[in-house]
């Protein structure tokens, strides 16, 4: 599979080959290195400064995590035991592990975990994407206030929503359900006003001929502006599906029961009835963290481009 | 998901031909025929749940705010502003917004400072660029619990990493979490190094969109690194720093999730957010109508920052 079909360049070829690839590979070596000239100029000074500044700051942002996962790789004696080592006396272990998936819900976690945040990044966009479509392309009466709205709803804070909601989901019966956590989190407003802008960028002349060829305002949006869009609307999708596996607060308030937990919220909970057992603990929260981990593997480009578009259109 | 005919009204990546569409009907043609054209088709999802899920709960919210209802929906009787002169004679609602803002400013500078660094860094062009970026963005994608738990780790008085560190170079450890005057400090220290990597890829993308044209024409006069930093890269981030700077008070200010889950607002009130504030009214004080009355105080001064951060950012365009 290749990742390059998803770039925001719609115009790019879609297979790559092995060796495109590694031609890929090195015109970026070069261009890294033309940059470089022009950054830091010629001068050896610089560049040592830049790589030692670099390496600084790369082992203090790795330290916590590094830490962190090898306690959950050592015996509970070893995890708390003084002076402190890396490479703990008995041995790295699987233990922490293999409890975990044989004594709690974690397994059931994450499947909640997916299917919550697969269902929320699906019906997010199929409820933003013919909205910002109609806001973008048709005429109709209230269309200016409607943008509006949505701007102004992208300010609201979500959490300030969850007393009100909450009594909502009560009055529904709704507590403890899938639709009682998924359907508060399909309200992204940013969502549909990145999709509208993008929607405005893509040239009339295209929709305009295939009305004349008589399709309806659905085909347009099917065959003609959804095909267009696949790179905004991948980034829109990492973007959607990462809050929602992180999403705490919602899913904590509205989930007592532990079937229905997703992983963020779940491990915590262990850790309580565990008590505090740090390796334990540490071995939870990376199991939570690896999806994330191995998604930001396989999408990184995309992730960086959907940031880049979030946030800076997230104005 | 790629199949051939439009079944589905919004399946992002459907392998459609983008060229005009065939004039012969196929089955799909004939399953929008069924849908009317109109806007309203395309806005009814959209409506309904925002309609359900951000409009209803926003007036009922309000109401709930003049009413004396609890937990179980029990109360619910109109008692008109109370609870707003409540809140404003509540010293704690004074004390968690003080909170708040300490919160938002120790995040904030180095939120932005810190993410500036690392990206002029990285833009440098310096071997090793996917090592560079995965580890100033990736504690972003990571859960609160995992941050929360991983942190807490480090943060243990006896065997924690960092009184060991201390310790190690002849200093008192400190109460990381525990102590009254130092457990928020920590938790905003967790959230720059949580959150950094957003507003660092923000940065990225703003330098790579520098003409190189301007660092030649500097490299002519004869400007070195230092020169073509300040001369040239500098000047070109101001726009974007603006940016950054608006969207991390706004993300700061609704700090919830790790205080919550590292300190619980603790030792004392001294880490407590207004939004821990807010759940803790509602959700162990059972009640919803003081909670609501505090959400919309906190809701007036978000919206407030938020026009004056609009009101700047036009000016400066003008």
């Amino acid at each position: 599979m290749s990742t390059d079909t998803l770039t925001i360049r719609p115009d790019r070829p879609g297979r790559t080959g092995r060796s495109a690839r590694s031609a890929r590979r090195a015109e970026l070596a070069r261009e890294h290195a033309r940059r470089r000239d022009l950054v830091l100029g010629g001068g050896r000074g610089p560049r040592i400064a830049a790589l030692t500044a670099l390496v600084v700051l790369t082992v203090l942002w790795l330290t916590p995590m590094l830490w962190g996962l090898a306690t959950s790789f050592k015996a509970e004696s070893d995890a708390i035991s003084l002076p402190l080592t890396l490479f703990p006396e008995s041995g790295f272990t699987l233990e922490q592990y293999s409890s975990l998936f044989a004594a709690s819900n974690v397994q059931m976690w994450m499947f909640n975990s997916l299917l919550i945040a697969a269902l929320v990044t699906v019906f997010t966009l199929a409820v933003a994407a013919p909205a910002a479509f109609a806001m973008s392309r048709m005429a109709f009466r209230g269309r200016a206030a409607l943008m509006i709205v949505t701007v102004a709803a992208i300010v609201v804070p979500p959490q300030l929503l969850i007393v009100p909601l909450f009594q909502q989901m009560v009055s529904l019966n709704l507590v403890d359900t899938y639709p009682a956590v998924i359907l508060p989190q399909l309200v992204a407003p940013i969502i549909v006003f990145i999709l509208k802008r993008f929607f405005d960028a893509v040239p009339k002349e295209l929709d305009e001929a295939a009305r004349m060829d008589g399709a309806s305002y659905w085909k347009l949006f099917t065959s003609v502006i959804l095909p267009l869009s696949r790179p905004i609307l991948a980034a829109a999708a990492i973007f959607v599906f990462i809050s929602a596996w992180n999403n705490y607060l919602w899913p904590f308030i509205v989930t007592t029961d532990p079937a229905l937990m997703t992983l963020p919220v779940g491990i915590p909970n262990i850790l309580d009835s565990y008590g505090t057992f740090y390796a334990s603990q540490l071995a939870a929260s990376m199991i939570a963290a690896a999806p994330m981990i191995i998604v930001f593997m396989l999408f990184q480009r995309q992730i960086v481009s959907s940031v880049a578009t979030t946030g800076i259109t997230g104005q | 998901m790629s199949a051939p005919t439009d079944t589905t009204p919004a399946t992002p990546g459907t392998r459609a031909d983008s060229r005009a569409p065939q004039p012969r009907p196929g089955p799909a043609l004939r399953l929008w025929r069924r849908v009317p054209d109109s806007p309203l088709s395309f806005l009814l999802p959209f409506l309904l749940v925002y309609a359900l899920f951000l409009f209803w709960p926003l007036l009922s919210g309000l109401w709930m705010s003049f009413t004396d209802t609890a937990l179980n929906g029990a109360g619910g009787t109109f008692v008109g502003p109370d609870n707003y002169t409540e809140a404003l004679g509540d010293p704690l609602v004074w004390k968690t917004l003080g909170n708040t803002v300490l919160f938002t400013v120790v995040t904030t500078v180095p939120l932005v400072v810190v993410a500036l660094a690392m990206a002029v860094l990285v833009h440098t062009g310096m071997p090793g660029q996917w090592l560079w970026r995965l580890s100033f963005f990736m504690p972003f994608l990571l859960p609160v619990a995992t941050v929360a738990l991983v942190w807490q780790f480090l943060y243990v008085d006896d065997f924690g990493l960092f009184n060991q560190v201390l310790r190690a170079f002849g200093m008192e450890g400190l109460g990381w979490l525990n102590d009254d005057g130092v457990a928020l400090w920590s938790v905003a220290l967790t959230t720059v190094w949580w959150t950094v990597g957003f507003n660092f890829l923000l940065y990225l993308a703003a330098l790579q969109s520098i003409p190189d044209h301007l660092y030649e024409a500097a490299a002519l006069d004869g400007a070195g690194a230092w020169a073509r930093l300040w001369y040239v890269t500098v000047p070109q981030l101001r726009g974007i720093t603006v940016v950054v700077v608006l969207l991390q008070v706004l993300a700061s200010m609704k700090v919830f999730d790790q205080i919550y889950l590292m300190t619980g607002g603790g030792p004392g009130d001294s880490s407590r957010s207004l939004l821990l504030y807010i759940y803790d009214v509602g959700f162990t004080g059972y009640r919803f109508g003081f909670g609501a009355a505090v959400s919309y105080l906190f809701l007036a001064i978000v919206l407030v920052v938020a026009a004056v951060q609009l009101w700047i950012t036009t000016r400066r365009k003008a």
